[in-house]
């Protein structure tokens, strides 16, 4: 009966626009106000049965748990409130969409943009090309996989026209006390901002220790197991090992795993207010046959090949102060800091040192604040330093390195789902002593599912 | 010590809940903490995540949150997607597998409600609307007793040890809410049919139970601030024939209500919205008190 209730709305439906006459507005106007109407009483008809036979289950279930007080029965599923899903497709999994794009403008040549003293990490890193540029849109699916695994993949289509898997996991759902499994490929648990998808930071790019350290983000191929404390302060452990196929590591030739990471994070509130969290990280990580050298004063790399291993600890911290639903400021910064020891080869694979040791930091502080219900203004101050690498034979002329940035941003945000924002860097990356001004606009869409964020 | 402690906890578990122990509840609005209080009396333990002067669509998934969420036996949301921004996150990273959606300790007040204004298209062109219909639920005392039968349900589904303590605050809970539910439909009886401008979507409820008749919204759309143009545009159509009230919620921004009061000489009042938006709106008693008051004396 309620079926062929539903069916015949859906039947008036789909014939009512059919029959209004086109011509005259008004009575299309009038025609469709009258299919809604139909539609929704027989909605409210469908409903109101469903309520009777939910409040005659529910009371039946309530005796029943207050009868026999051992084993109750599972509760009934709750009627959805919305239309009815309908067959195969009722399962499909939430999908959104990230649309971003930016124009880009700098004082000096990007391609030939490196940061001294440091290794080169991947070809994500640097303020990127002139002129407008297409970013990467990216594409997540999410769903419940069955009653003890979800499952994720984030697909980004980059502006060069590949796919990249950005993350690919499952994760568990049904295990107690707060322990939680990760598999898969996914952003690495450490830190604050590496698990944090590009089109929610806070400033166009990463900070330039995140960039120099980790080529940006380090993603994880492999497991995550993380517990939560049953504590009222938020206390997490985190543990996970993956192949290194990422910077500062590379997958190795052997049996076994690469890039041992293990986190904590303590948070909590101050006030109403007020919330903050905190945190330790530690990777130890191993390169065999790594490419790219430091480079020295001219530009040229050092060496071509690392082979070793790459430890580094990292402390994060963000605070966020909401005095109401239209204010917020969110201060954060983090430490990174790395030592690499092995030895370095050149091109042909020819050992030039096997006491090869250098030892690098970075940082970053940030702070963002909302002072209009739709705009933000940021700052950020970034600063890395790279002790002179120390080997057999090293020119005596190398030099700390420490190139710093200063970079300010403006958002605004007409909705929960679009952003467009501007920035601006004095970046002096390079050491050479002259500042590269770069300004960029850019814009953020999402489309589809309500993606939820984390902290 | 504190490691035993712990450790000790681990291997126990808790799917085996220690009988006297009383259900920890997470509630997201204080609306729902403060239900939950009234059945559940010194057998829950409530946490609430929000404050009424917070936008529940707007909410960060704190760390305070999730370590609630890891421990709690029972997570009361509203549900139609008015948490959508935050809870899944707080499930997400609990660990807690007696949360899930879908299993015994998560409740949506949405699931024994008829909602209203569920659309029957959505596009975010709309603004923030939500598909399953509206979810800000609690300003109808009936929608309270309701979502309080189904509660109770749950509770005594979850600790049936307690049962029959559940079921004997719920009656207590249900004579006394229908007594008061008379009081404040006798009370607020002079303000049906009067012409009310309301902010969001979000006295829909009210002004339902209260007949009291929506004639324009001050957000142009769900969760779309009034442009200047936008507003001027109500001072005409609204100059002519002034509408009673205008009315807004504690965390409202109350600058344009207040601009459009002083243009069309109508009176703006702000409602408590949730247990805890004036000092008055203590539980869910003084909510609907304080709100019947409120209409009242702006009404005279």
């Amino acid at each position: 009966m309620r079926d062929f209730k539903s069916v015949a709305a859906l039947i008036a439906l789909a014939t009512m626009p059919a029959m209004a006459p086109a011509a005259d507005d008004a009575a299309a106007l009038r025609a469709e106000l009258q299919a809604l109407k139909n539609d929704y009483n027989s909605r409210v008809d469908a409903l109101e049965a469903r309520i009777k036979q939910l409040e005659t289950a529910n009371a039946a279930a309530a005796d029943a748990a207050m009868a026999m007080a051992a084993a109750p029965p599972p509760p009934p599923e709750p009627a959805p409130s919305g239309a009815p899903a309908g067959g195969a497709s009722a399962f499909n999994p939430a999908i959104s969409l990230i649309l971003g794009g930016s124009f880009t403008g700098t004082s000096r040549d990007p391609a030939d943009w490196h940061i001294a003293g440091f290794p080169p990490a991947g070809d994500e890193i640097g303020p990127g090309e002139r002129s407008f540029n297409l970013g990467e849109s990216e594409l997540t699916f999410s769903a419940s996989i069955d009653p003890y695994f979800s499952g994720v993949l984030t697909a980004a289509i980059t502006g060069e026209n590949e796919i990249e898997v950005e993350e690919a996991y499952f994760r568990t759902t049904a295990l107690h006390n707060g322990l939680t499994i990760k598999g898969g490929r996914f952003f690495s648990g450490f830190g604050y901002l590496n698990e944090v998808h590009a089109h929610a930071w806070d400033f166009v790019d990463q900070p330039l220790a995140y960039q120099a350290m980790f080529g940006g983000q380090y993603k994880q191929n492999g497991v995550q197991v993380k517990w939560l404390a049953p504590t009222d302060l938020f206390l997490e452990f985190g543990a996970e090992a993956g192949n290194g196929d990422g910077y500062p590591a590379t997958r190795l030739e052997k049996n076994g795993f690469n890039g041992v990471t293990l986190f904590t994070h303590l948070g909590g509130d101050i006030g109403d207010y007020t919330s903050w969290r905190v945190g330790g990280s530690w990777l130890t990580q191993r390169a065999e046959g790594r490419e790219g050298g430091i480079p020295d004063a001219d530009g040229f790399p050092l060496f071509d090949q690392f082979t070793g291993d790459s430890d580094t600890w990292v402390v994060d911290g963000v605070l966020k102060w909401a005095p109401s639903p239209r204010r917020q400021l969110k201060v954060q910064g983090e430490y990174l800091h790395r030592r690499e020891s092995g030895e370095i080869a050149d091109s042909l694979g020819t050992v030039l040192a096997d006491n090869y040791r250098n030892t690098s930091s970075g940082w970053y502080l940030q702070s963002v604040y909302q002072f209009a219900p739709r705009w933000r203004v940021g700052a950020r101050y970034d600063s890395l330093e790279s002790d002179a690498p120390s080997y057999t034979f090293a020119p005596p002329d190398l030099l700390d390195a420490s190139p710093d940035r200063v970079s300010l941003m403006l958002d605004w945000n007409p909705s929960e789902f679009s952003r467009l924002r501007a920035q601006y860097d004095w970046d002096n990356a390079r050491d050479d002593g002259e500042t590269d001004r770069i300004w960029r606009l850019q814009y953020i869409y999402g489309i589809g599912a309500h993606g939820a964020h984390k902290y | 010590m504190k490691f035993i402690r712990l450790t000790a906890l681990l291997l126990v578990g808790a799917a085996s809940l220690p009988a006297n122990a009383a259900l920890k509840v997470l509630a997201t609005t204080p609306d729902w903490g403060a239900l939950t209080q009234e059945l559940g009396g010194d057998k829950v333990n409530v946490y609430v995540a929000t404050t009424a002067l917070q936008d529940v669509h707007r909410v960060e998934a704190k760390p305070s949150l999730v370590a609630r969420a890891r421990s709690a036996d029972l997570v009361v949301a509203t549900g139609a997607e008015l948490e959508v921004g935050w809870l899944p996150v707080l499930i997400q990273e609990s660990g807690n597998a007696n949360i899930q959606k879908g299993a015994r300790g998560y409740f949506e007040a949405a699931s024994a409600l008829r909602l209203l204004e569920v659309p029957s298209q959505v596009d975010r062109a709309m603004g923030d609307i939500h598909p399953d219909g509206n979810p800000h639920v609690q300003l109808d005392p009936h929608n309270i007793l309701a979502v309080a039968h189904a509660l109770t349900t749950r509770l005594a589904q979850l600790d049936p040890g307690q049962a029959a303590y559940y079921a004997a605050r719920a009656k207590d809970f249900d004579t006394r809410w229908d007594a008061a539910t008379k009081t404040w439909e006798a009370k607020a009886a002079p303000l049906r049919g009067a012409q009310v401008v309301i902010m969001h979507r979000d006295q829909v409820y009210l002004c339902h139970w209260l007949g009291l008749v929506e004639v324009a919204s001050i957000e142009p759309k769900p969760g779309v601030p009034p442009t200047a143009a936008y507003l001027g545009t109500l001072v005409g159509k609204l100059t002519t024939t002034p509408p009673k009230l205008i009315l807004l919620n504690a965390y409202n921004d109350p600058k344009a209500a207040s601009w459009l009061s002083e243009r069309i000489h109508t009176p703006a009042v702000t409602l408590p919205f949730s247990v805890g938006g004036s000092p008055e709106a203590k539980d869910l008693f003084g909510l609907f008190d304080d709100t019947i008051n409120k209409l009242l004396a702006a009404f005279k």
